[in-house]
């Protein structure tokens, strides 16, 4: 009797070890379960309005910086070519060019997040009136045209069953050649774009988003350009204004 | 049949085990040598009066008109440092630590290790409590801290008063700082909130990011060593008149910034501030000054 007593033990402590990495198997999708829909196993809730809050770089993200500042940004010697040749005097044939993906999370404005579909997170900017679609599917992102906001995929990090904590991260590519900032520094067609969003309580009782961006450009950029930057919840939408984009800043 | 009641509590035992189970090490790990990118310029210290994102209130904002940079030619101030969350805006790298119980090998404390003008960032993980309120306040003040999920929470206590950014923005002995740290493969980004009930109108938020990297960084900085640089003990405190400083404009010259932006009203940290600036009133020159700052090397 002992001796069974003593195997059930030890079964209660292997099952105890081995039932995370169990659930974590099924979550990745094992053979014996098909794969959650992505919004029913979010770990973290992104939607929502989002505020930016400018308390860093406002006078590159708030004003237009004066020509040849790459202040912070590892240019290649192309780089620095192409940033060379903005013309502050120049209309601007192509407005969009600083709300591309690369660039979109840095302008001064709120995101609205909303689930498009079961595996579809959607992110829509009321500046630039810019809409991105995080697809969670693995399925390859449907051939095109570059856009300004590119073809993402995305996938939740999760902290582990029942921590209620987890992040997303999103991955883009296929994207229109603009500017990382306003005064002309380039990012080419074919730069990455990394993300990870995470969320925090804020002391006011509301919520922070942070999302860190890290841009590879094998054309324009040394090394990876990273930046975090962080938005407050609201409420609602009322506060809520599409605008178009605009050179003009 | 004496063991079926056993058995059966012990089979009872173990679906409450698979049903409840969490990872063993929900933590990750955050010891290493993490690299400056330095992408951002979060220190906003290249012009006198720069508090563009800081949300300073009425008093804030006349403290920090009223500093003068010569204040660090006093011997007594040289050496005084900065509050902790330096480490979230100035250009160096940090360097991650922990120490722990030598039994258990559970951790006492994470530390970010100094630089010369901040001092070690000790975040105590073992359960203490926060020392009482008359306690003495440090430059480092006090900090413990948990996990929530992969996100390591700290929460900092016992500062001294000092500087929310280096050109003078204050903040005081009351202020307090939770700070997250969120791993994602090789890059670490920290977020600081800062409250200050004194000098802040609402909490300043900070985020950074670093990089992993295999070169060492230094666990400490090197020692302040203060010397005379004109100025002799209990001489007069070099400052300004608050409404006379000189280089209150110095910001809309140079980069075309709204002066209510850079003497940080809160107002000017949202989105909607931009439909009060006049389009194009801000329309720029040829940058001349600290405009460049990570240069590929042919260049030089």
């Amino acid at each position: 009797m002992m001796r069974r007593k003593t195997r059930l033990a030890a079964c209660i402590v292997l099952a105890w070890c081995v039932a995370p990495a169990a659930a974590d198997a099924q979550g990745r999708g094992g053979a014996a379960a098909p794969p959650a829909a992505a919004k029913a196993s979010a770990p973290v809730d992104l939607t929502g309005y989002w505020v930016a809050f400018i308390s860093e770089e406002w006078r590159y993200r708030m004003v237009t910086p004066p020509k040849g500042d790459y202040r912070g940004i590892p240019l290649t010697p192309e780089g620095t070519r192409v940033a060379n040749t903005w013309d502050p005097a120049a209309a601007e044939p192509e407005p969009c060019k600083a709300y591309g993906a690369p660039a979109i999370m840095r302008i001064p404005g709120r995101v609205h997040i909303v689930w498009q579909d079961d595996n579809t997170l959607r992110l829509d900017t009321d500046a630039g009136t810019q809409t991105r679609a995080f697809r969670f599917s693995s399925a390859a992102a449907p051939a095109g045209p570059a856009t300004w906001q590119g073809s993402s995929t995305a996938r939740w990090e999760s902290a582990g069953r029942g921590t209620g904590a987890g992040s997303l991260t999103v991955v883009t590519t296929n994207v229109r050649a603009g500017y990382l900032r306003r005064n002309g520094v380039p990012y080419s067609e074919n730069a990455t774009v990394t993300e990870y969003f995470d969320v925090a309580p804020h002391p006011a009782g509301g919520q922070v988003l942070i999302v860190t961006t890290v841009v590879d450009d094998p054309r324009y950029l040394q090394r990876p350009y990273i930046v975090s930057s962080h938005f407050k919840k609201e409420g609602d939408g009322s506060k809520w204004e599409p605008s178009p984009c605009t050179a003009a800043w | 049949m004496g063991t079926e009641p056993v058995h059966g509590r012990l089979v009872v035992l173990l679906l409450f085990a698979l049903l409840t189970a969490s990872p063993a090490f929900a933590q990750i790990d955050l010891a290493g040598s993490w690299g400056a990118t330095n992408n951002e310029d979060l220190a906003g210290d290249s012009v006198p009066v720069d508090y563009t994102g800081v949300p300073l209130n009425p008093e804030g904002r006349i403290r920090a008109l009223s500093y003068n940079e010569s204040q660090y030619s006093m011997i007594e101030r040289q050496c005084q440092g900065l509050p902790t969350f330096y480490f979230v805006q100035g250009p160096f790298g940090i360097k991650i630590w922990s120490d722990t119980e030598p039994v258990k090998g559970t951790t006492i404390a994470y530390t970010v290790g100094a630089w010369e003008n901040r001092a070690p960032f000790v975040i105590w993980m073992d359960g203490r409590p926060h020392p009482s309120k008359y306690a003495e306040h440090t430059r480092g003040g006090f900090t413990t801290g948990h996990w929530e999920g992969n996100t390591l929470v700290a929460y900092t206590t016992h500062m001294k008063a000092g500087f929310i950014r280096k050109v003078g923005p204050p903040i005081s002995d009351e202020t307090t700082m939770t700070t997250r740290f969120y791993r994602h493969g090789d890059v670490l980004t920290v977020l600081a909130i800062v409250e200050d009930p004194i000098y802040l109108a609402e909490p300043q938020i900070m985020t950074r990011s670093f990089q992993l990297q295999t070169a060492d960084l230094s666990p400490v900085g090197p020692p302040c060593v203060s010397a005379y640089q004109g100025r002799m003990p209990g001489e007069s405190v070099p400052h300004f008149i608050p409404e006379q400083n000189p280089f209150v404009d110095e910001m809309t010259t140079r980069y075309g910034v709204p002066r209510d932006a850079a003497l940080g009203m809160p107002e000017t940290l949202y989105p909607e501030y931009r439909k009060k600036m006049k389009p194009g009133a801000a329309r720029p020159g040829v940058c001349t000054i600290n405009c460049v700052a990570a240069p590929p090397p042919a260049n030089r």
